[in-house]
């Protein structure tokens, strides 16, 4: 990209000097008219991660953290995968005595948990890490360290569940964990302590990621880039950042509740001094439900963002996506007893709730019609990335439908905790969000790796994992509807579930050996795929400005957005801003709506204090399901790691 | 893809009949219910295809990939944007309607038992069902466990609860499910249109034998089931051989005796299944076993091999002694 | 670091873990009731004879499974009839620190098991052995012998007294905080 200078130093920066008392001397080298390689050479000693083992772990870069992320969900996905072989393996026929009640209620737990929360909700907001920071033209996330440390957190709540897995000692409660049946008197051991503690530590790290993200959106969007110009994924990473700020603390506080049951002998759910079961439900519903279009709405906005760039069009309806992304996010809140119907609600406000539910489909209906207005206009360039995003529209929308099935009160009743309902969530997790995400890695890893992946064995796996899926899946909604509740680790031959299980075991088998293929086709594709370029794909929005990997710094210069599509209206050069400093991380800070620049800030330097901190709170939070004594004697650490965390840097700014 | 759709059709077909399905409706509940699902189903099914068919058009047809992104015919977006309101008006239309459909099934399903003569409460255990037939006369009141037989063509009112943690009963065939929570009574309605044996099963997830707690529910003509109540009412049958005497003995000195109750005996126990009548049921262990001489005998000897975590301990007896209580409880008719 | 810390961690709790979250429902031998000379009194001339300890003792004793199996069946057993939620009647109060035939597992496994003079009743026959082993587990944690992070939690009840696991460490009775 060439620098034609559009915007003047004093543009960009009107009062970045409000005092007038910033000296020219205290003020660095700025960008304003250094050649290219002289502007890279700078940049690149002031954004990269620096070399070593210490300079890895103190990275506080989006695309790194971002990139650990990724790696480690997948991790997680795989094994969440392989639990789930286990588990159809053990179901494959009548009365198996593969797996005995006790590790296989550890192995649907540790699923559901391992799945939930150790891979759809990171993933889709690593995803946004890496991407909404380069969509929106800045050159790192904000509160990078914060980000570092969500990092930390999640990885350690990951091995915390995993290594308790191995020690037999799994939450085996399901991953609702329903009291009374987690609670002190039915859950013996730390089990369901470690299922609540591990709620802690994922959803702490996914509350930091949303609020830098939320911030990352309103503040540091390029120059010009007002709201009608946001791409739809950003606007879909922000308002499910919002959700997670509104839903993950419910849920918090429900797991804090059970460990406080559990270990201190509170009565909060004791029906008899007073509690109530029931209470644990609406409280994690609350979370639960928002947290399924937590998985789902960053997946509409990879859906936008990959129909966009083969449809070879803007999406049909911009500002109608735009507002049912923000009416599912609020109306996710409204429908989380649709979980509780048998629980023998009063009738009227069940039905309440089915209204509400229906009421959902509205907007994500409109979603579905502006994506197929935007499909039905010319041929589309039919690749890989396009393929998931068809399997995604054949399979969510019988997922929606069946959703729509389920918020039926009564209808509900026959199928809720069947296997109709574990059909009917599959449709809409795999079908709503795991297919885009494969969608998305086709679209976007040539980004992060700067190689292409293999079309031809995307195909075959698009096939693989379109047909496994539905022949897994399809049939439990039949099988549900015969009868067969979820969560059973066996069967009596005489109810005539085998064969259809059978062929569900097999459906499964076939979409496993799909995420084989997958990740052979990553890993070849990252190291011997043909070299991508920029933009591969010849994609409207800023990430595919910059080179495939993008540098540590992603935009020598800052670009200012004249429309939605910058890189389709811009085809010659985009415009760009200047004046912002070369050796000191500086960032522009734009205003909320207009995106007018409005101050240049620093963005925070790499630190180790993030790991720390994150290591004092991940031990205060694993010794706390022993005693409740850990909150006060891990602050003491906590506090530490957070002065060495914030300690002043001399900055003017800071002794402002 | 098709493969799959043909190969479930068929198995849909084959799964019709069975005892424990929403789709084999025996009862009023049932049959509105089944009669909802299809039409949902139905409905829903068409939605999928148009949608279907909306997505599939446009590939299809032998258009140009787009040149400019950018350049976009005003007409044609005009008429996008007529397509896509009327596409979200009729969404909003089929919701309201279908609103609507289950409220009022809802209420159809409401108006089942109102005068239901019938009172039976089921309590929930880790992992089998108490059921107590409600009666004014505290004699004619009746514990009983795992089978429920009720009065065929005439609705049923149960009462359900739990004592440890969150059960559901459901019975597909006859009524949609209810969980049994600790600390709240649920009401169940529930019919059977004609005799016959329906099973149910626990459908929330309780522990370690959440998948071997069913239950049968065995609707008679209405004297069978007098007839029923009141044999059960009786005390336990006296042993007749020598084997079961001895086998009585052994049950009230063993460890039987601390958890079990048989009416007419010492035997008291309220913390796991009433065996006064036990031989005349037709499942052992909440449905794991159907009841047979060897199956009573493997149950005793190992329960912790057939249905592990369950309560019941493994009991140390010999041969000799394991036959004369499975003697004694044959006899239990 | 950060995972060599875990690893760390997991594997210093590993030993202590497996053994707290074990769930054994079926005695190794079926047939063999575990009868051991367990001694009736720990009364000797010549001072206090050590008890004799049972292979089964450090299987029951730490593991939260039976310890809550343990409480499940004090109450199913009417233990309280006598003891009184442990408090004490009719028998003697468990949940101090006054043993009358000793603290050790294998002494009350045997008072269980054998009875003992002045009304504790025999439960030989009745009560199966490994389940005589989980309630006196469950007994040795009333008076907090019990490892804190094994000790059963409240019960969904009325509360009698503060649940086995917070209850102060005997070891560490009024030091700890």
């Amino acid at each position: 990209m060439s620098s034609s200078d559009l915007t003047s130093e004093r543009d960009l920066v009107p009062q970045a000097t409000p005092k007038g008392d910033l000296a020219p001397e205290r003020d660095g080298p700025r960008d304003t008219g250094l050649d290219d390689a002289t502007l890279h050479r700078w940049l690149e000693r002031t954004w990269r991660t620096k070399p070593g083992i210490i300079g890895a772990l103190s990275s506080v870069d989006h695309k790194v953290v971002a990139r650990r992320y990724l790696v480690t969900a997948f991790v997680f996905l795989c094994l969440g995968g392989l639990n789930a072989v286990a588990m159809r393996i053990q179901l494959s026929g009548p009365q198996r005595g593969l797996i005995g009640p006790d590790l296989y209620n550890q192995l649907f737990t540790m699923h559901g948990v391992t799945m939930m929360f150790l891979f759809a909700v990171p993933i889709v907001q690593a995803t946004g890490i890496y991407l909404v920071p380069l969509m929106v033209g800045t050159r790192n996330i904000a509160f990078p360290r914060l980000n570092a440390f969500s990092y930390w957190i999640y990885v350690s709540g990951g091995i915390f569940a995993w290594a308790s897995f191995a020690l037999s000692m799994a939450p085996d409660v399901g991953w609702f964990a329903y009291v009374p049946l987690s609670g002190p008197e039915f859950g013996p051991g730390k089990r369901a302590d470690v299922w609540a503690q591990m709620i802690t530590y994922t959803e702490v790290s996914s509350l930091a990621v949303a609020v830098a993200t939320i911030v990352t959106v309103f503040k540091q969007r390029a120059p010009g880039m007002s709201l009608d110009k946001i791409p739809l994924y950003v606007w879909a990473m922000l308002v499910t950042s919002f959700v997670v700020v509104f839903a993950m603390p419910a849920v918090m506080i429900t797991s804090t509740f059970l460990i406080l049951d559990r270990l201190v002998g509170t009565h909060i759910f004791n029906p008899a001094e007073g509690g109530d079961a029931l209470l644990f439900q609406h409280l994690f519903w609350f979370f639960g439900h928002p947290e399924v279009y937590i998985i789902f709405l960053p997946a509409t906005g990879m859906v936008s963002s990959i129909i966009s760039a083969f449809a070879r069009r803007p999406v049909f309806g911009h500002l109608g996506l735009v507002l049912s992304l923000i009416a599912v996010g609020f109306l996710s809140f409204g429908l989380w007893v649709h979980h509780m119907f048998a629980t023998g609600l009063p009738k009227l406000g069940a039905s309440f709730f089915t209204a509400s539910s229906m009421l959902i489909a509205i907007p994500n209906g409109l979603q579905i019609f502006c994506w197929l207005a935007t499909l039905s206009d010319g041929r589309p360039v039919i690749r890989t990335p396009l393929l998931f995003v068809f399997g995604f529209v054949f399979t969510f929308v019988i997922g929606g439908l069946t959703g729509v099935m389920v918020a039926s009160v009564p209808l509900d009743l026959q199928v809720h905790d069947t296997y109709f309902v574990v059909a009917h969530f599959h449709y809409v997790l795999i079908g709503g969000s795991v297919f885009p995400l494969l969608g998305a890695a086709y679209f976007w890893l040539p980004k992060l790796t700067g190689r292409m992946m293999s079309e031809r064995l995307g195909r075959w796996h698009f096939w693989m994992a379109f047909i496994g899926f539905n022949a897994a899946f399809f049939p439990m909604h039949l099988v549900g509807l015969w009868g067969m509740p979820r969560r059973v680790y066996t069967y009596p031959a005489e109810l005539g579930w085998g064969n259809i299980n059978l062929f569900i075991t097999a459906g499964a088998a076939v979409f496993f050996l799909s995420f084989v293929l997958f990740t052979f086709n990553m890993l070849h594709g990252a190291l011997r795929g043909a070299p991508a370029g920029n933009n591969p794909w010849d994609a409207g929005t800023l990430e595919w400005a910059t080179t495939s990997p993008p540098p540590s710094y992603n935009f020598a210069r800052i670009p200012v957005v004249t429309h939605a599509e910058p890189l389709w209206a811009e085809r010659e050069a985009l415009p760009v801003a200047t004046g912002l400093r070369v050796d000191a991380r500086e960032l522009v800070i734009s205003t909320v709506a207009e995106a007018r620049p409005d101050i240049r800030e620093k963005s925070a330097t790499p630190s180790i204090w993030p790991l720390f901190a994150a290591i004092a709170v991940g031990a205060t939070f694993l010794y706390s399901i022993f005693t409740p004594w850990a909150v006060v004697w891990g602050a003491l650490p906590i506090a530490i790691t957070l002065i060495g965390w914030f300690w002043p840097k001399g900055d003017p700014e800071d002794e402002e | 893809m098709f493969a799959a759709f043909g190969t479930t059709c068929v198995l849909l077909l084959q799964g019709c009949s069975g005892w424990q399905s929403a789709l084999d409706p025996k009862g009023p509940a049932a049959s509105e219910l089944a009669w909802l699902i299809w039409f949902f189903t139905g409905l829903c099914a068409l939605i999928w295809l148009l949608v279907m068919i909306a997505l599939a058009a446009p590939l299809a047809m032998r258009s140009r990939t787009r040149s400019d992104p950018l350049v976009l015919d005003p007409g044609a977006e005009h008429r996008k944007a007529r397509a896509v309101w009327a596409a979200l008006g009729a969404t909003t239309v089929i919701l309201v309607g279908l609103t609507l459909l289950s409220f009022f099934a809802n209420r159809t399903l409401a108006a089942i038992g109102s005068d239901a003569e019938l009172t039976i409460r089921v309590t929930g255990h880790q992992w089998w069902w108490e059921v107590r037939y409600e009666n004014a006369q505290p004699s004619r009141i009746l514990t009983t466990a795992n089978e429920i037989h009720i009065p065929s063509g005439e609705p049923v009112r149960i009462i359900v609860t739990s004592t440890d943690v969150i059960h559901s009963f459901w019975v597909p065939s006859l009524a949609g499910k209810l969980d049994l929570i600790p600390g709240h009574e649920n009401v169940l309605d529930l019919m059977a249109d004609k005799p016959g044996v329906y099973r149910g099963q626990c459908a929330e997830f309780c522990g370690q034998q959440h998948a071997n707690m069913s239950t049968l529910i065995i609707a008679e003509p209405r004297p069978v089931f007098d007839a029923w109540l009141n044999d059960q009412l009786r005390s336990a049958a006296a042993p007749v051989s020598a084997e079961a005497s001895a086998g009585a003995e052994l049950f009230l000195n063993r460890a039987c005796v601390m958890c079990h109750k048989i009416g007419g005996t010492v035997a008291g126990g309220t913390v796991a299944p009433d065996l006064t009548h036990i031989a005349s049921r037709q499942t052992l262990a909440a449905g794991t076993l159907t009841m047979s001489r060897g199956n009573l005998a493997a149950w005793i000897a190992d329960p912790q091999g057939i249905k592990p975590g369950a309560h019941m301990p493994v009991v140390d007896l010999n041969g000799d002694e394991l036959n004369a209580i499975v003697a004694y409880l044959e006899g239990l008719k | 670091m950060k995972r060599g810390l875990v690893v760390l961690l997991s594997a210093t709790l590993a030993l202590a873990a497996c053994q707290r979250e074990e769930r054994d429902t079926r005695p190794q031998s079926a047939l063999g009731s575990g009868e051991q000379p367990a001694p009736v009194t720990t009364l000797e001339p010549g001072g206090e004879r050590p008890s004799v300890s049972d292979n089964k003792a450090a299987a029951f004793e730490a593991n939260a499974f039976h310890l809550s199996e343990g409480k499940r069946l004090f109450n199913w057993f009417n233990c309280t009839g006598c003891h009184a939620n442990g408090g004490g009647g009719m028998g003697p109060a468990l949940m101090d620190q006054k043993w009358i035939y000793g603290s050790s597992i294998e002494s009350i496994h045997a008072t269980i098991r054998d009875g003992r003079p002045n009304g504790m009743p025999t439960f030989r026959d009745k009560v199966p052995d490994d389940q005589i082993w989980e309630l006196a587990a469950f007994v040795r944690s009333l008076g907090g012998n019990a490892p804190s992070s094994a000790a059963p939690s409240r019960n969904d009840d009325m509360m009698v007294h503060p649940s086995e696991n917070r209850l102060p460490d005997a070891a560490t009775l009024g030091k700890s905080p």
